[in-house]
């Protein structure tokens, strides 16, 4: 929940004037609030509280977006655990010489091992962290730039708001694969490349989302009163239009970060990612270099998508279940 | 990424907004809150997590014509509409050329010191290397060789390969056309016609399983999918072949060497549909839920049209309006999963040179497919706009 609401932006206000017309909606999910001022923060807390509570039990009644939040809490504990489970010379080629090479799953190998000896279920325990860690890092950086772009293409009219649409038009025209390409092969590959790849390219449908919400909150009359009241720019953006738009930034996010672990496997796949460290792409890039998927090696080709798989569509359940919540107006259809 | 690129090119126009003037322009309003929250119902109303960006755009482009009819009468001429989107498409293919000019220059990592850490090379034959491909000029100059390059088909040469990368580029080119435009054509088919299905038996057990199909499909990356389908079929089964897009030892254009090349694309285009498809889909069902509200469909059922023909005649020809938009803006997708598919199958197009430009690492070849990656994309969506604009009466009347 946002941290301002419009009420507590315009604080002493007498209540009556502040909040005539919907001091009775106890709508939570809607951010423009009506908290009453008469009492204060008090009242703001209990309300909020409450709508908590009611949105938790929304959540709950979510079958799907419950067993998403369980399977991404388990690939949570197991990222942060590998090296107490799975101590990282595990990971050691030079450690594994009498491990035999390409072993089927079995008893002693649960998920196979590799063509250097290693257990599957090893790399895709280390793996876990590097995926999910780049997959939120980037999905934050392309929310950070998604918003400001968002609202500046909203917010501003004449030549800059023109001049930001321009921009946002290209990243929304081009494939954001192709640009993250370019730019991870042209700076210094690592983990931190891949995640400025994504996010720096992946903003615009956040952007979109972005502007158009704030063109809608524009145009509704406490935007026009604060305006008349001679509030500049800063203080419509960050006291107005960020604390409307922040919901749905929170939603997007959520159903972004599987897009952002996707583009990462497909980045290490393609030879862009960090070698040195264990993610599923750079995995699901072994096991092509040695032509696993045609010589029979089905485990090493099959954990590490099945591993993504999961991630990605608890992510996906998580975050539609959140969006609903946050958009009253879906739950009906 | 095979993923989010869903997108509508034409999110309204930047002037339009409500700030304006006073209470007049509230009508822009509702207009815009349901492009806001659009993306967002399309995630619930369609029970799959890839609608929310996928239907998204559906729902953009549903209220995007209107705003386009909505600007001043003065841009109402078909000439002035053109120019506008022709200045758009230019602006962008600018921003295409400045940036991969800047990208592979600009940016740090000298080019040339990454060919030399990749073999052992002498000094000497570091700065021949410079001169050998312009490095060693000031940036304007290359700046403008590289610009003079574009204008006259010259994209420089190739380190890896030593040809020009056009000659490169051009060879290439042909077998990524027929990979994803048969993708293509077979995803509109099929995305559009379970779409139509699955909204018109919205919550029944089609529409279930058609959507969450989509959804895993939407949830695995695109060369993974390859990569089960070239085990299984490839691998196991061996009915497929592996890679490649001709057995050599066929004369070219005989009915045997057709009938290969035929088996050659069919793995491949089934991934480029998988993953794309799911978009069709979910596009087409919000779409037609959209229609499914409207009063001339009571009419017609009034008329006494069966249920068919009321879903054939009236509903899917409105729905399909909105549709045709997107399922050209979606084309950008396919050809970014052109790249990793091609890779997995060794099909010998732009995606599998884009791969080896990578490897190498090959910066003026990656240069090139970059800047003509993009060029067939913004082409694209130039396109969509004009047959929007052609297909659908109240945009060309207004």
């Amino acid at each position: 929940m946002p941290a301002n609401t419009p009420a507590e932006a315009a604080p002493g206000k007498p209540s009556g004037a502040g909040s005539p017309s919907n001091g009775s909606d106890p709508r939570g999910s809607d951010p423009r609030g009506s908290a009453p001022v008469v009492d204060g923060a008090k009242l703001v807390r209990e309300r909020r509280l409450n709508n908590a509570k009611k949105n938790w039990a929304l959540f709950r009644s979510d079958i799907p977006a419950m067993v998403g939040a369980v399977v991404l809490l388990f690939f949570i504990v197991i990222a942060v655990v590998a090296p107490l489970i799975a101590p990282e010379s595990m990971l050691d080629v030079t450690k594994q010489l009498d491990v035999p090479r390409y072993a089927p799953p079995s008893l002693e190998h649960p998920l196979g091992t590799d063509d250097l000896g290693r257990e599957m279920w090893v790399r895709i325990l280390w793996g876990a962290r590097v995926s999910i860690l780049v997959g939120v890092a980037a999905t934050v950086m392309s929310m950070v730039i998604g918003t400001i772009m968002g609202l500046a293409a909203g917010h501003f009219t004449g030549l800059f708001g023109g001049i930001i649409m321009r921009i946002v038009d290209f990243f929304i025209v081009l494939p954001s694969l192709l640009l993250a390409i370019v730019l991870s092969s042209v700076l210094e590959r690592g983990v931190f490349t891949i995640v400025v790849a994504i996010g720096l390219t992946s903003w615009a449908s956040t952007a979109r989302i972005v502007r158009s919400q704030t063109l809608s909150v524009e145009s509704r009359l406490y935007i026009e009163r604060a305006r008349i009241l001679g509030a500049g720019h800063r203080h419509i953006l960050f006291r107005h239009l960020l604390p409307s738009v922040m919901p749905l930034v929170l939603a997007n996010t959520t159903l972004t970060v599987g897009g952002a672990i996707i583009a990462e496997s497909t980045l290490s796949f393609l030879g862009l990612g960090d070698t040195s460290k264990e993610s599923w792409g750079t995995i699901l890039k072994n096991s092509m270099d040695v032509s696993a998927a045609t010589s029979g090696y089905w485990w090493y080709v099959l954990t590490p998508g099945i591993a993504i798989l999961l991630v990605v569509l608890a992510f996906t359940m998580v975050g539609r279940a959140l969006e609903a919540i946050i958009n009253p107006a879906l739950r009906s259809r | 990424m095979s993923t989010p690129t869903h997108d509508d090119s034409r999110p309204g126009d930047p002037n339009q907004g409500p700030t304006g003037s006073g209470p007049g322009t509230t009508g822009a309003g509702p207009g815009s809150a349901g492009k806001g929250t659009d993306p967002a119902s399309g995630g619930a109303a369609s029970a799959t997590g890839s609608a929310a960006s996928a239907s998204g755009s559906g729902g953009a482009a549903l209220t995007g014509p209107d705003q386009d009819m909505d600007e001043p009468p003065a841009g109402g001429s078909f000439a002035r509409y053109f120019l506008r989107k022709l200045g758009g498409a230019a602006t962008s293919m600018i921003l295409v050329v400045l940036l991969g000019f800047f990208a592979f220059r600009l940016l740090p990592g000298d080019p040339v010191l990454k060919i030399a850490k990749e073999r052992p090379m002498s000094p000497a034959q570091i700065a021949e290397l410079r001169s050998q491909y312009g490095l060693d000029k000031p940036v304007i100059v290359q700046f403008w060789d590289y610009l003079v390059g574009i204008v006259t088909g010259d994209l420089g040469e190739s380190y890896v390969y030593r040809k020009s990368v056009a000659s490169l580029i051009g060879e290439y080119l042909g077998p990524t056309l027929l990979l994803t435009a048969t993708a293509a054509v077979i995803a509109i088919a099929l995305g559009l016609w379970l779409g139509q299905l699955s909204a018109w038996q919205r919550n029944s057990l089609f529409d279930k399983v058609a959507s969450s199909t989509s959804l895993i499909f939407w949830s695995v990356p695109t060369f993974w999918l390859g990569l089960i389908l070239l085990m299984i079929f490839g691998g196991t089964l061996q009915w497929l072949p592996t890679g490649g897009m001709v057995t050599p030892s066929l004369e070219p254009w005989s009915a045997a060497a057709v009938i290969d090349v035929i088996k050659h694309l069919i793995l491949p285009v089934i991934t480029l549909v998988a993953v794309v498809y799911a978009q069709f889909l979910m596009v087409m069902r919000a779409s037609l839920l959209e229609e499914m509200s409207e009063d001339y469909l009571t009419t017609a059922r009034a008329k006494g049209l069966t249920e068919d023909e009321v879903r054939r005649k009236h509903a899917v020809p409105n729905a399909l309006l909105p549709t045709v938009t997107v399922v050209f803006l979606h084309i950008g997708g396919l050809i970014a999963g052109a790249v990793t598919v091609e890779a997995v199958f060794s099909w010998p197009g732009l995606g599998k040179l884009t791969f080896e430009a990578i490897r190498g690492p090959d910066l003026p070849l990656l240069q090139g497919t970059f800047v003509v990656f993009s060029a067939i994309i913004i082409v694209m969506n130039l396109a969509a706009d004009l047959v929007y604009r052609f297909l659908d009466p109240r945009v060309r009347r207004a």
